[in-house]
């Protein structure tokens, strides 16, 4: 049972039934699901969801699926990670984690999202899933189609990682590859839906799809020992996972699950795609659109769907944003692995880079929590860094060869590891 | 200048459920300008008070988002294509 109600309009508020439709009728603005709160609120509790099996199921009454959920099981959970040695090296005393680079299967925070798109594009009845995507969702959406049984078409810009395109056709997806950027491949996609009624998880089931998302904060919070933290930084694209993770956050107390949500969310972006944090740091509300160019292709965006949305959200909470660029993400992917063991892709590379940015700006403070989320793997994205590291020094079997690199890089066993 | 615009789902119904339908005008304002008057009611969907776009309206020409060329007053010749799309969509 669902304690769904409909969908609505969130620009003039009309309602309609729960189907495939994403866009309202009468102002073209975006659809979003809607609940019972009040049926929620008494019917889950801190402990209930506590001895739920760990994937973002646990949360399902907040979640827009009908009947026991399939899809997904080992999706969500990812480890909050306290981090001390990345914390030490900025002088951040509660600094934590969002680990979403181990996400089950596709290691992404887009397991979330897809795992609800895809139990929804089942129970629409629809056999062929799609979608307009930069890499991650597009191995998320082939990954969930394969086990649910669906067919799957995925569309993408020329130019995506290679472990990307093939860790999707590897699935059994049909990949398209457009020549244009990811905003060609959107609107394309936009009307590729419309003429042939596919089931496009981030275009006709947005609604559905980006309410997936909201498990990123449930899952902070309930890992936190059930509060917000003081900060979370969150990296922006399309504008999906922000807004919602501020939504997760404040559902988590309509449902009487937190006493206080108090938070600041912040928004990184890419120096060469950040029409977001152009209209932040402007003041206006009106985002002009921009050709990306950038490293972070997970996040190249000229044109954000939810950019009003998330610009809303990081207002409303008192937050803020900034960018980084090509180097300072490839640095601030160099410093996650080498302190915290944990390689992003430069998503989170982005995010880390702003973090540090507004740490400097003292809008982040040494004794508050901050949340950094990571929300894709670098295994995925290897070229962005390949050239940016030291390559391996190769030598011949032989020991003398050994030692002759050994006083050739410092004599001292010491000197030796620091070349890492 | 006769045009072809593509028409999207939520605005079929002005369209008699067409998906593609011919205007003139010389500039993407006076296009959807004739829209309106072929289909009345389009264009109240499309532009707000100010006779801006809506904020969740994208308006292609030849495949050019028109933020990217001269907005509304973008000039439009014989044969263009202009597509009509919702702005919500996407995410990665």
């Amino acid at each position: 049972m669902s304690y769904v109600t409909n969908l609505k309009c969130r620009e003039c508020g009309q309602e309609y039934p729960i189907s495939p439709l994403h866009v309202c009728e009468t102002c073209f603005g975006p659809l979003e699901v809607g609940y019972d709160y009040a049926k929620i609120r008494a019917a889950i509790s801190r402990a209930i969801i506590e001895r739920r099996p760990h994937n973002l199921w646990r949360y399902r009454e907040l979640l827009p699926v009908e009947g026991e959920p399939q899809i997904g099981p080992y999706s969500g959970f990812t480890p909050l990670l306290k981090a001390e040695r990345l914390g030490a090296e900025l002088g951040i005393k509660k600094l934590y984690i969002k680990d979403d680079t181990v996400n089950h299967p596709t290691l992404s925070y887009k397991d979330r999202v897809v795992s609800v798109a895809i139990s929804k594009a089942r129970e629409f009845g629809f056999t062929t899933v799609s979608c307009a995507s930069t890499g991650n969702l597009a191995t998320a959406v082939a990954a969930h189609a394969a086990r649910a049984g669906l067919n799957c078409v995925i569309f993408m810009p020329e130019g995506v990682e290679t472990g990307k395109v093939v860790g999707s056709t590897i699935y059994g997806a049909r990949v398209i590859t457009i020549r244009g950027n990811y905003d060609d491949v959107n609107r394309l996609c936009s009307e590729i839906a419309d003429k042939y009624g596919w089931a496009f998880v981030n275009i006709n089931l947005r609604p559905y799809y980006t309410e997936g998302a909201k498990t990123f904060g449930f899952e902070v919070a309930e890992q936190l020992g059930w509060r917000t933290p003081d900060h979370i930084v969150v990296p922006t694209a399309g504008g999906t996972i922000l807004p919602k993770v501020a939504k997760g956050f404040k559902e988590f107390k309509e449902v009487g699950l937190l006493r206080e949500s108090e938070f600041k969310i912040h928004c990184a972006q890419a120096a060469g795609s950040a029409p977001v944090i152009h209209a932040l740091h402007k003041g206006t509300d009106l985002i002009t659109p921009v050709k990306p160019d950038t490293i972070a292709k997970s996040i190249a965006i000229g044109n954000p769907a939810d950019g009003y949305y998330v610009l809303k959200a990081v207002r409303e909470s008192g937050g803020w944003g900034d960018v980084a660029t090509d180097p300072e993400i490839i640095d601030a992917i160099k410093l996650l692995a080498a302190t915290e063991g944990i390689f992003a892709e430069p998503a989170g590379g982005t995010t880390l880079a702003v973090t540090i940015k507004l740490i400097a700006q003292k809008r982040i403070k040494p004794d508050e929590s901050v949340v950094v989320s990571i929300t894709g793997n670098g295994y995925k994205t290897v070229e962005a860094v390949a050239q940016s590291i030291e390559q391996p020094f190769i030598i011949e079997a032989r020991l003398r060869e050994f030692d002759a690199l050994y006083e050739r890089l410092g004599g001292t066993r010491r000197a030796l590891a620091g070349a890492a | 200048m006769a045009v072809k615009v593509r028409v999207p789902t939520p605005l079929r119904r002005f369209t008699a459920g067409v998906d593609e339908v011919t205007a003139d005008g010389d500039s993407i304002k006076a296009v959807l300008d004739d829209l309106d008057r072929r289909h009345p009611g389009m264009r109240e969907r499309l532009l707000d008070d100010n006779g801006e776009l809506r904020r969740f309206v994208n308006v292609y020409l030849n495949g050019d988002d028109i933020r990217f060329l001269n907005q509304l007053s973008s000039k439009v010749k014989d044969g263009d294509d202009i597509s009509i799309v919702p702005a919500i969509a996407g995410g990665r």
